[in-house]
């Protein structure tokens, strides 16, 4: 049994929440440097120059690359050896949050109750994501999420005859009809099986996964590409504005399900794909 | 091509603006998004007046992150148009000549624009800080309480957009997409 102060929990989540909102992880940077040697159009090319100076500006002066600096999502992985002392985790999560938002200058995006609409002021409560993992260690993950991209995800309850067509068919629907509304270059985070829920949290969790790191599944790897390539072909570009640049990479999750279900969840993710990960 | 507009809009300025036109804006211009056209737009059907003149206007659909000591602004990047569509053809007939945001727009947005001799421009999403660097001063003239949403008056030198959506109702959007699909 390790103990583990929620105290440092906080800490390290306000610490977190800041830098995630300043600097975007080495694959997401690489990819776009890549992605600017590829596009085909001017115009495109132009564009994402703009989001390189962007990046380069927002490290520079400490201000956040986007303005929806996102809901705060917390994927908590917490080894079943842990013991946590001091205050409820929940809150210790949430108080990261509070204080990583007010300190780092971040926006309050967060309204208490979704039809009342009256902000929180400090950007609380989080969506705190828990898991028992082995060991005894916790691994935290920051996602701060943009709802730009966020209003565009879809989830899509298909029937087993759709097979792995209806598959990659849902999958470019969403893509296509999130177009120029999803802050392109995207990032594609796709759950398939499980339940309702279970593959609408993949599609979250997938947007973390390196965006050059292909699933570990041949058959699903293939799929990844495939989208890739296709998304790419749209034609809706950088900004939306036209060009072969329409996504970095789709990322596919997958998990057992129902007989009688093909539940699939699209989770898509701007070019700002924030996400930090610590293990304490 | 490249163009210089002066900002509140006037209406020869509009009318030679084309889809794909890249334009930078100099002037002022005024920041309202979700929950302050919900406000404007109550104003307008009650017959009050507004917190700012629509006339010749620009509108950034916009809500900045806060600004550190000294500084003018936080990051500064356009939102989803659409969740402003509900309210823009009103906003159009009382005299808003342009909109700065990102995104599609409604078929009824598209045909107020035509109708208006109005524009709708996008700045590049998720260049927030970049963008920022091209406002020079910004007030709070409207709806403090309303925290990021409140209504905002900036002065911008340059501030680099793209003509979406032209007063001859050209999209392009649709545009770029079906270029792309000819040429490439």
């Amino acid at each position: 049994m390790r103990t583990i102060l929620t105290s440092v929990i906080t800490e390290n989540i306000k610490e977190m929440c800041v830098k995630a909102n300043h600097y975007l992880s080495e694959d997401m940077r690489s990819v776009l440097y890549q992605a600017r040697k590829e596009e085909k159009t001017s115009l495109g090319r132009q564009i994402l120059d703009q989001l390189e100076e962007n990046l380069q500006i927002a490290g520079e002066d400490m201000i956040p690359i986007c303005q929806d600096t996102g809901m705060a999502v917390v994927f908590m992985e917490i080894g079943q050896d842990v013991h946590f002392e001091g205050i409820l985790l929940e809150d210790a999560i949430n108080e990261g949050v509070r204080l990583g938002y007010k300190d780092g200058y971040l926006r309050k995006s967060v309204v208490r109750d979704p039809l009342i609409r009256e902000n929180t002021k400090d950007n609380t409560p989080a969506v705190i994501h828990y898991e028992i993992v082995p060991g005894d260690k916790v691994k935290i993950t920051v996602v701060p999420k943009g709802f730009g991209s966020e209003n565009m995800s879809r989830v899509f309850m298909l029937k087993p005859a759709d097979g792995i067509d209806g598959v990659k068919a849902a999958v470019l629907t969403a893509v296509t009809d999130a177009g120029p509304n999803a802050c392109p270059p995207m990032v594609v985070g796709v759950g398939v099986g499980g339940t309702f829920e279970k593959c609408a949290w993949m599609a979250k969790k997938a947007l973390t996964r390196p965006v050059d790191q292909r699933s570990g599944i041949p058959y699903v790897k293939e799929m990844e590409e495939e989208l890739l390539d296709k998304i790419n072909k749209t034609g809706i570009g950088p900004g939306g504005l036209g060009g072969s640049v329409t996504a970095f990479a789709v990322n596919i999750e997958t998990y057992p399900t129902h007989i009688a279900g093909l539940p699939v969840a699209v989770n898509i993710c701007c070019h700002v794909n924030r996400h930090v990960a610590r293990t304490l | 091509m490249d163009k210089y507009v002066k900002a509140p809009l006037c209406d020869e300025a509009v009318k030679g603006l084309r889809a794909g036109d890249y334009v930078y804006i100099t002037g002022t211009i005024y920041t309202a998004r979700d929950a302050a056209h919900k406000r404007m737009d109550e104003s307008l059907k009650k017959g009050e007046d507004l917190p700012i003149s629509l006339h010749g206007n620009i509108i950034y659909y916009m809500g900045p992150s806060p600004a550190r000591e000294g500084r003018i602004i936080g990051s500064a990047g356009p939102t989803t148009a659409s969740r402003m569509d509900k309210y823009t053809a009103g906003f159009l007939d009382n005299g808003l000549k342009g909109m700065i945001g990102k995104g599609r727009r409604s078929r009824e947005v598209v045909e107020s624009i035509k109708k208006n001799n109005a524009v709708y421009f996008a700045a590049v999403g998720g260049a927030g800080a970049l963008l920022s660097r091209s406002i020079i001063s910004s007030k709070i003239i409207a709806y403090d309480d309303l925290g990021t949403e409140a209504v905002r008056e900036l002065q911008v030198v340059n501030f680099p957009v793209i003509v979406v959506i032209d007063p001859e109702g050209n999209d392009l959007y649709e545009i770029a997409v079906k270029n792309f699909k000819e040429n490439i």
